[in-house]
């Protein structure tokens, strides 16, 4: 566990701007490990861009940078995600 | 840019200072006018975004601290000394000033008012904010849900809305607030006065059983240390919500 390491939540406004729906329940499952968990719950690590990481085993769910009007995501490590309603 | 909100779209939006007001000395309360909001749920943060002259922008979320009901957007800020963004908002915004406001976002941690059983609330230092608001939320609805706040600060100093969280737990309504002073204790201090652990839980959380819903907001080792120790006593994992901040913060 690192002192720089935030959760999912911190990324809800990013991600709803992409994806337009509230992000933090929605349940992602880790590609690594198998794990499925609400965004919330994930672990956030803040650098350049933000990375998600899977709260179980720590892989890199999701990478996401923005610059100026442009944003990157990088889904590498998210098998799957279940949306509601 | 500053666009109009289209439903289901997020946007950023032109928030108005109308209030700055201390809370304790590192912390200060700023109310928003924000034209257009759409409402939110106690626990729900706004992100907030600044943009120097040059262009370079720095952005930050912080929880809301208002009640839903309230008719302004209220932020409590904790000023972090080498911080981008948290000098900026104590020290530098007056009335008057604007700001680019986005939100609100979350959903997961957020207070739900159909819970059945015992509610518990862990804060620790500024993670209180967010339980404040759902607080004030459940007070505005009536609700007389058995709910309790444990709030861990360094110094009574620290504590943010002691008067009005002194008031909300003399309502009588279910509401109580069991503090812990980790520093510096009052003389006459009759509250807990070591950081939040697995015995301190035990003693001020319900048993499993009693315990529908845990929301526990604080620095991420605070986060780690309460909901590990909750998952030790028995509570289920899926019952304890958390909400973490750090460093990178600010």
């Amino acid at each position: 566990m690192s002192e720089l390491m935030l959760d999912g939540n911190a990324a809800a406004g990013v991600l709803q701007e992409i994806f337009a729906v509230e992000i933090t329940t929605v349940v992602g499952t880790c590609d690594h490990c198998g794990t499925a968990g609400e965004v919330g719950t994930m672990h956030l690590y803040r650098g350049a861009g933000l990375t998600l990481r899977c709260a179980t085993c720590e892989a890199v769910l999701l990478k996401i940078v923005t610059s100026g009007t442009r944003t990157w995501l990088d889904l590498r490590g998210v098998r799957s995600m279940q949306f509601e309603g | 840019m500053v666009e109009t909100a289209v439903p289901g779209r997020l946007t950023w939006r032109l928030a108005e200072v109308v209030e700055v007001r201390p809370e304790t000395a590192r912390t200060k309360t700023i109310a928003f006018d924000v034209p257009g909001w759409p409402g939110h749920r106690a626990g729900q943060h706004v992100d907030v975004r600044l943009t120097a002259e040059d262009g370079y922008q720095a952005e930050r979320s912080y929880s809301i601290a208002s009640a839903p009901e309230s008719p302004t957007i209220e932020l409590t800020v904790e000023r972090l000394d080498d911080g981008e963004v948290s000098p900026y908002l104590t020290d530098e915004l007056r009335p008057g000033d604007q700001i680019e406001l986005r939100g609100p976002v979350g959903g997961y941690f957020v207070w739900d008012p159909h819970v059945d059983g015992n509610v518990l609330l862990v804060g620790g230092g500024s993670g209180v904010v967010p339980l404040m608001a759902m607080a004030r939320q459940r007070k505005g609805e009536g609700s007389m849900l058995p709910t309790r706040l444990l709030y861990s600060a360094r110094t009574l100093d620290d504590v943010i809305y002691l008067d009005e969280l002194m008031q909300l737990a003399g309502l009588g309504d279910g509401f109580e607030v069991v503090y812990t002073l980790t520093r510096v204790q009052p003389p006459d201090w009759d509250g807990y006065d070591r950081r939040v652990d697995r015995d301190l839980l035990g003693e001020v959380a319900a048993p499993p059983g009693e315990l529908a819903l845990s929301f526990v907001c604080g620095p991420t080792p605070f986060v780690e240390a309460v909901a590990g120790a909750l998952v030790q006593l028995g509570h289920e994992p899926a019952r304890i919500k958390t909400e973490r901040f750090g460093p990178t913060g600010g």
